[in-house]
Formats: C-alpha cells, structure tokens, sequence
C-alpha cells in the first residue's frame, strides 16, 4: 500500500467481560486499574419503540450500547451518522432457533425471528432507534471482521470527508453451534473516526497492510479476549489509545495480511 | 438540493470501469444465456422442487448447481452457495481477466467484496437434521467457517481467484451486492487497492423459503412485479460478478462505468418499506448527485420491483416522485426471481448488458399495470439504445442501494 489511509479518533465505545464501558475500560488498558473478569452487562435498547425493544437480542443490544457510548464521546449526534457495522456473524440465537425449526416436523419459522436472522437487524434497529437515514453497511469477515470494518470506515472517511461510526461487534452461540463457533458471549468496540481533529479527539491512526505478526496483550487475561472474540482483535490498538501513545501496532486480518495502525495522540 | 438529503450525502464519485462481468441465474450460464432469455423475454421461474422444501410456490433455480465440483483443495468449502460461485466465476472468462488484472496491478492490489445475505446456510440446515441422538452436537463433517458463515463466499472467492488484497463479505439482505460496488469504490478512490472484484452471491435455501411463506410474501405464481395483480414475490439464485477499476484515460464509447451510488437507511420498520418510500428516494437522489446527472439523464431503471403488494408500490411512488412518469422501467425479477442479496449485482448485470446491448428488457409476466403507478413501464422489449441507466435494491432493516451506469460516450447529463 503506497499511502496509509488515515482518519482521527472522536469517541469510543467497548463492552465486554470485566470492560463494561469505555471510561472503565480505559483505565484497565492504560494500566491504570486492574483486570477484572466479570460477565458483560447488556443494557436493554431502551432507544427502541416497545414493540421492536421486546424483539431484540444479544446482537442488538450491544451494537446500540456501543454505538450510543462513541456517539455521545464525540458529542455527535447519531442520527447524522454514517455507520459501518462488522460482525463475525448474524445473531447466533436466531440461528439456532430457525435451523432447529426447519429440522423438526413444522417448519413455520416466525416473521420477526426471519427478519432478525438477518446480518444487517443491528444496523436496521440501530436506524430505527437513533432515526438515522445515513448509509450503512453491514459487513462480515469470519475472525477479520475488526480489520475489514477498520479499513471500510477508513475509506469511508477518506473519501465522503464526514464522520462515519464503526461498530464491531460479537455474540454468543447456544449449543450445538458453541461447539463449531466457540464465541462465548457479547464484546463490541465502536469507533467514531472523522476526516479532521475534534475537541475529544484521541489521536490520529495511520493503517496499512503489513506481513507483520500481530501483537498480543501483555496481561493473559486480556489476550484471552483478544484471541476469544472477533470484536476484541482491536484491543492493541485500544491500548494504544487509552495511554495516549504514539506507537505502531499491528492487529490481525487474513492470514496473507495483517492491519499496522500508527497512533498520532 | 432536496430536504430529504442526509447529513452525509454522497459527494461526486470518480466513475469506474466495469471492465469485465458476469452473471449465472435461472435464465442460464453466463452473459450470452441471459441476454438470449431476456431478448426472449423469457422467464426461468417454476414450480418449487428444491430439496424438501414443500410450498406452494415458485423460484428461480439454477440447473446443475448439485453436480458442480469444487477442486479437492477447497472441499471445506463445498456448499451449495460456493458451488454456484465456482459456477459463476468459470463463465465469460472471468477468471482469465482477473488474473490479467492480477499479472497487471498485484495480487494484494485487488479486493474483494461479495454481497451474499444466507452464504451458506443451507449446510447448517442439512446437519441439524444429523444432530447426534444422545449429544445434540452437529455432525463432524459439519465446516462452519467454510461453509456456514456469512463470510465463506468472499473468502473462497478470494482463494480461488488467487487474490491477497482486503475482503468482505457485504451482508445488507437484499442491497447486499449492490453495496458491494460502493465498497469496492471506496477503497479504490481511497488508493487502498487499484481493483475490486465485486458482485454477489446467494443461493436457495429452507430459511428464506420457509421465511418469505411465513411473512406472506412469496406468490404461489411466478411474481408478477408491478401488475394489478401482484402478489407476492418468487425467490431466485445467483451468481453475478464484476472486476471494477478506474478507466483508461480515453475510455473507447462502448465502455460501462459505474457512474454513480447512493446508500440510506428508512429508519422505520425491520421488514416493510417506510410508507412514502423517504430512503429508496434518497438513495436515487443520491446517486444521481454522486453521478452529477439530473433525472432526466437516466434513459432506463430496473426497479427493486420484487413483486409484494406494498414494496413496489413504495418504489412506483418514489419513482415517479423523482423521475415522472416518462422514464422506462422494469423490473426483470420476474424472469430471474429474487436473488436476494444477488439482486443488485445481477440486476447491475443486466443494466450492463442493456447498455452494452442497446435494449431495454421488459418486465416479463406484468399483463396489467397496476394504475396506482402510472409508469412508463416496458411490457415488452423496448429496442432503444440506453445511455445511462439506474438499478434499485431494497432490503430488511430498511437499507436501500441505487447504482447509476452509464456508456463512457453518452452524452452530458449534467444536473
């Protein structure tokens, strides 16, 4: 890649085990604050209209919680942002359910389990919540779902100049497909990341293609996210971020490829 | 400037070539099957037979997708929604011109985005049925990665065409492949990679069948897109794709570009189109503004048109709300079924053709426009050569997608 594609950070948000929000979990990845292992709360889509609030899972609830929380950092308004949305799969539960249906001897699966199955239901309900008719895509790369959303929104960025919210996020799957995808629960990493410096900025970040290895966390506990959850293979770079240091580090992608991202505080 | 624009729209893109594409469906394999049907105004829509599904309705299967054979080195793969991608790829040598592309820009310099909205689904279907009697686990040939997730298609594309540059699969249910284009521009117009191969994907499968029955949307006819009598739509497969990249400095006349993409959300409901069709006018609108054409400027559009009483009947409305009622439009889902997250890439397939062509295809099986949309729709064949044309693609969660085409030689448009 002859230029790195670039943009500036304005907000965040992070959900997970023993990081169950971005100011908390700052403090853990500066070092500032122990590690804590500690199930993820998910607060329930109170943004929703009742109807579609009582509809929705895991899948959901974390995508909105996360996006609200870098919306609100960079004291954006939601609804007037474009949005990434990446995941390494659709709703795990919903899955579950409709494959089980159709294996049994009545197959009627239900209207809204149909329409939550859907890889796009956290960027549907997410406009339907904050009201936002901004284009949004919903992308999937299996255990590189971090890194092409990463470099999706970058682009995004680059090329329309306006602010575009990334959010990357992972569920659990019940039994049987725990056993095949062994995602044990919900972690999401939002990003909202802006062609210029904003008054909340956290720093610029640089990303190209390297051959180089990606980094692990130093703290075992914190590699167990890293290595366990899709969503959590941005952590390095939220290390980063949370000690405001200017450093290089490299994030997994593809086997021929992983992301270097150089921060600029 | 509209009100109904978004704070971000789209700015003007640099148009990119469509220099190679493809497409396998119901009608046939390949660009020469699918012109030959649609010249014929033929429909490839039939009774369904597919596996054990038992419905009363049709779809648009692709022949011989069960006897096609991945090679031995991609067997993880194997699944019907890969099949039809190895189908696809091996028609109108578009292998060959990737790996020109290839010799040409670098393998890491080329993406990858393949919409698909199931990918393959269908084998985690299979092996639930297989589930052990004591355990409850899947069975052990059961590949979840290579087969099940939503990314295998973009992965075994990437594979197979030798490939090493960024990949996605883009999964926004039914714009999913027309989105595809957009993230492959970007990331050229970015400088990231100097080509994209881009397209779409899906196959049939229990979920979407049994699933479009029990929201009561699927005909027991072939659809019927536009007519007074629509009622409901019929599900297709397909393979489409496309090598994009930026045009040569004196593009030749007869040259496809993708002039134009407009992207937005209804911010109303997860399955049915917001009422007055607020985000399929934006995404128009917004294509337009990025291709820096006035309306009057698109000479054909293939609507969304999936053939259920309120989604084309939101599009009508949108349409002629922004274009009148002069602009020819169809909507070819009644020859090729609703390929789902295919739709966009075959129907840019067939906007393509139609330039290259010099024809406008007809919306097979609309006997009797429905006079809630007095559009200025093609019964038949229309013999016209279009020099711009524009493709709709709706889908759940309310995300809509407009691409705009057009002949490297047309004339000026400018809004």
């Amino acid at each position: 890649m002859p230029r790195p594609a670039a943009a500036y950070v304005e907000g965040i948000g992070l959900l997970g085990p023993g990081l169950p929000t971005w100011t908390a979990g700052k403090a853990v990845l500066a070092g500032d604050a122990p590690y804590v292992e500690r199930p993820a709360q998910l607060p329930p889509a109170d943004t929703l209209p009742t109807a579609e609030r009582r509809r929705v899972g895991d899948v959901v609830k974390i995508a909105l919680a996360i996006g609200y929380q870098a919306a609100a950092a960079a004291g954006q308004d939601p609804a007037r942002l474009a949005t990434v949305f990446t995941a390494s799969g659709a709703d795990g539960v919903v899955c579950h359910e409709i494959c089980q249906m159709l294996a049994s001897n009545d197959r009627q699966i239900s209207p809204t389990r149909f329409h939550n199955s859907v890889h796009n239901a956290p960027s549907g309900y997410w406009s339907i919540a904050t009201g936002a008719r901004t284009p949004s895509t919903s992308l999937c790369a299996f255990d590189a779902s971090f890194s092409a959303g990463l470099l999706e929104a970058l682009c995004q960025v680059e090329v329309a100049r306006e602010p575009v919210l990334l959010i990357a996020y992972d569920s659990g799957y019940p039994e049987p497909l725990q056993r095949v995808r062994p995602i044990p629960g919900a972690f999401g990493v939002a990003l909202l990341l802006a062609p210029g410096r904003g008054e909340a900025s956290l720093g610029r970040i640089d990303v190209e293609l390297t051959d180089d290895v990606a980094d692990a966390m130093s703290d075992p506990k914190l590699e167990t996210l890293r290595t366990g959850y899709p969503a959590a293979r941005g952590l390095p770079l939220l290390v980063a971020l949370a000690g405001g240091l200017a450093r290089r580090q490299v994030l997994d992608y593809f086997d021929h490829h992983r992301l270097a991202v150089t921060t600029t505080p | 400037m509209s009100l109904s624009m978004p704070a971000c729209a789209a700015p003007k893109v640099k148009p990119l070539h469509l220099s190679h594409f493809t497409a396998t469906t119901c009608l046939g394999r390949g660009l020469a099957a699918n012109l030959a049907a649609l010249h014929g105004e033929r429909s490839g829509l039939a009774p369904c037979r597919f596996e054990t599904v038992n419905l009363p309705t049709c779809v648009g299967e692709v022949a011989g997708v069960d006897d096609e054979r991945l090679p031995a080195a991609f067997n993880a793969f194997d699944c019907r929604n890969n099949r039809l991608a190895h189908l696809g790829l091996a028609q109108d040598h578009f292998r060959d011109a990737v790996a020109a592309a290839s010799a040409r820009y670098g393998a890491d310099r080329i993406g990858v985005f393949v919409g698909t909205s199931t990918s393959g689904i269908l084998q985690a279907e299979l092996a639930y049925r297989r589930r052990d009697s004591v355990t409850g686990a899947l069975p052990q040939d059961f590949r979840y990665a290579t087969t099940q997730n939503t990314f295998s298609v973009a992965d075994f594309v990437q594979r197979t065409l030798r490939l090493r540059g960024p990949a996605a699969a883009v999964s926004s249910a039914c714009a999913s492949s027309a989105k595809a284009f957009g993230s492959g521009a970007r990331m050229i117009e970015a400088g990231l990679i100097d080509a994209a191969v881009v397209g779409g994907v899906d196959s049939l499968c229990l979920t979407t069948l049994y699933g479009f029955s029990s929201l009561q949307l699927a005909s027991t006819r072939p659809c019927r897109p536009f007519d007074r009598e629509r009622d409901g739509l019929s599900i297709g497969e397909a393979a489409a794709f496309f090598l994009i990249e930026r045009p040569p400095q004196a593009p030749s006349p007869e040259a496809i570009l993708l002039l134009g993409i407009g992207e937005s959300n209804d911010a109303y409901h997860m399955s049915s189109p917001h009422p007055e069709g607020v985000g399929a006018r934006m995404a128009m609108e917004q294509a337009l503004a990025g291709a820096g054409l006035a309306p009057a400027a698109i000479d054909y559009i293939n609507l969304h048109g999936t053939g259920t009483r309120s989604n084309d009947l939101v599009e009508g409305r949108a349409v002629l709300a922004l274009f009148g009622n002069a602009t020819y439009c169809s909507s070819t889902k009644g020859s090729v079924g609703h390929t789902l997250g295919a739709a966009g890439g075959v129907e840019a397939a067939i906007g393509a053709l139609a330039l290259r062509e010099g024809f406008m295809p007809a919306g097979v099986n609309m006997h009797d426009l429905d006079p809630a949309m007095p559009l200025a729709y093609l019964q038949r064949n229309e013999t016209l050569a279009p020099q711009r044309v524009l493709s709709n693609s709706f889908g759940f969660g309310g995300t809509n997608c407009s691409l705009v085409l057009g002949r490297a030689g047309a004339p000026s448009g400018a809004t």
